[in-house]
């Protein structure tokens, strides 16, 4: 699964981008934040405040319930501000 | 079958071709309203915004939100243009230039791609300050997400 991230989430962690292997348990978005934010100090700055975190599965906006099975790209962002 | 024209990118926008291209040998077209939101200098304190976004969910996001309104209202015509990159006060981030057969449908087509583009449009503004401080993140508005959702109460 590729994982895309922008703006303060994506300087935070450091990386534009990056490949993952989550382990079986982890369904849905929610479970990939937590998840996200065992793996290090700039993760956890990151999405400390998951409700701040906005999500794209594929493209399409999802919620934190959203099942991630068979997701191919997941984007991690702040609210945006665009206009 | 409205026409519909969206495009993301870091050149300078040209609301008086797009204009044009809307309306230039046309007979059909009776309005065009367009909407041209451009980068302020937040009272001299701002060298420039810069624009981040997600290629190929921005362009998608623009198209969806642009093919939703010339479903909605009776459109003839529907451009929506968004810039990336830099952009210096003055300058325009974000063109809007909606053709109906009257003004209504134009208005209204045009203010709700603008209230789905602030809160679903993949892009964020960066400040970069003229005394060359700490760029910060422009946060986004709670009234924002109001306008949007004002459209959903008369669907």
């Amino acid at each position: 699964m590729k994982l895309l991230y922008f703006a303060w989430v994506r300087e935070r962690i450091g990386l534009t981008d990056e490949t993952v292997e989550p382990p079986a348990h982890i369904g849905t978005v929610g479970d990939l934040l937590g998840w996200l934010r065992t793996r290090g100090e700039g993760y956890e700055a990151a999405l400390v405040e998951p409700e701040a975190i906005r999500v794209a599965l594929d493209h399409d906006h999802a919620e934190h319930d959203a099942s991630i099975v068979g997701i191919r790209e997941v984007a991690l962002f702040p609210p945006m501000t665009g206009g | 079958m409205a026409l519909i024209r969206t495009a993301v990118t870091d050149a300078p926008l040209d609301l008086a071709g797009e204009f044009a291209g809307v309306s230039n040998g046309r007979a059909d077209v009776g309005a065009v309203v367009t909407f041209t939101g451009l980068c302020r200098d937040e009272d001299g304190r701002l060298e420039a915004l810069e624009l981040e976004h997600y290629p190929g969910m921005a362009e998608a996001e623009i198209t969806r939100i642009a093919t939703l309104a010339a479903e909605r209202w009776d459109v003839q015509a529907l451009t929506v243009l968004h810039r990336y990159g830099k952009v210096t006060p003055g300058e325009a981030i974000v063109l809007v230039v909606a053709a109906s057969s009257h003004r209504h449908a134009a208005f209204e087509a045009a203010e709700f791609v603008m209230d789905f583009l602030k809160t679903h449009a993949p892009f964020w503004k960066k400040e970069h300050a003229l005394d060359g401080s700490t760029a910060g993140w422009v946060e986004a508005r709670i009234a924002d997400d109001e306008a949007e959702a004002r459209w959903n109460k008369d669907a």
